[in-house]
């Protein structure tokens, strides 16, 4: 299977990830999108490594799960306590800074 | 077609849909878990590629760990009853799809001509990767480079986690106020 198919797909993961950013009001599937974009960006590491021949982009994936289970656990968090102030997780409806 | 091809298109076309299932269920514990069938095919398309640890890590830490974290939260907040006006209406609506389409075709075109004239299509690259076919990375491999070339990235990660650790306890800790 050629490197540009493995791309394409990526590109279309990535893509549908930003649509669900743009789309969805509601901050926990806009951050199931996030994880969607940073899944796709591991997929073209992982292609782009195989056709290169190196074992680096493996390596990269890594780090970037790292950051992404960090980035998850400080998102929900964040959901938690803006849920236990406001009583919604509509993005729209937390427009301001002071709780 | 080969094998390859038919597995590359059934687990590329089982992670579109999911992915696509994500943003149009209105539910969140429908999104999750479609997250879930997209994060299972990419596994799959991981071991194609021959990135076996990659799969099995993809399949522990984003299918097991965060998307339990997700479920957990979702019925932690019970957000089902209140998801009912979760999705754009309108022109807003038309506008999002409209340039999501027109991000989709530019990187379709990054993804086919971006890697011209790099180190991808070099006699070096190629000869390396039809090496890959008969001495394929390995775990030990991997962790050769990250315990020994990428040994301070690898402790920088430590050290967003840590972090992450931290603010997760700052945030959602109880606040006691000091009553004067």
């Amino acid at each position: 299977m050629s490197l540009e198919y493995y791309l394409i797909l990526s590109a279309l993961l990535f893509t549908i990830g930003v649509i669900g950013v743009l789309v969805r009001r509601n901050a926990i599937i806009i951050f199931m999108c996030i994880e969607l974009m940073l899944n796709a960006a591991n997929l073209a590491f992982v292609a782009i490594s195989r056709n290169l021949g190196t074992a680096e982009g493996q390596l990269f994936v890594f780090f970037v799960m790292a950051v992404a289970a960090a980035e998850v656990a400080i998102g929900l968090a964040i959901i938690v306590s803006v849920f236990k102030h406001r009583e919604t997780i509509n993005v729209d409806e937390v427009n301001s800074l002071k709780g | 077609m080969t094998a390859d091809q038919i597995l590359f298109f059934i687990f590329g076309g089982v992670s579109l849909i999911g992915a696509i299932a994500v943003i149009s269920f209105r539910h969140p514990i429908y999104s999750a878990l479609s997250l879930i069938v997209t994060f299972f095919s990419q596994a799959g398309l991981f071991v194609l590629l021959g990135a076996h640890f990659v799969a099995a890590v993809q399949v522990i830490v984003y299918a097991g760990a965060i998307m339990v974290l997700f479920l957990f939260v979702i019925m932690l907040l019970n957000l089902g009853t209140l998801s009912a006006k979760g999705v754009l209406t309108g022109k807003l609506k038309g506008i999002a799809i409209v340039l999501g389409i027109l991000f989709a075709a530019q990187g379709i075109y990054i993804a086919v001509n971006a890697l011209t004239d790099t180190e991808v299509g070099s006699p070096e690259a190629i000869e390396r990767a039809a090496d890959l076919a008969t001495n394929p990375i390995e775990t030990y491999d991997i962790g050769i480079l990250l315990f020994r070339d990428y040994l301070l990235p690898f402790e920088v990660t430590s050290l967003i986690l840590l972090a992450a650790l931290i603010g997760v306890i700052v945030l959602v800790k109880r606040e006691n106020r000091v009553e004067n």
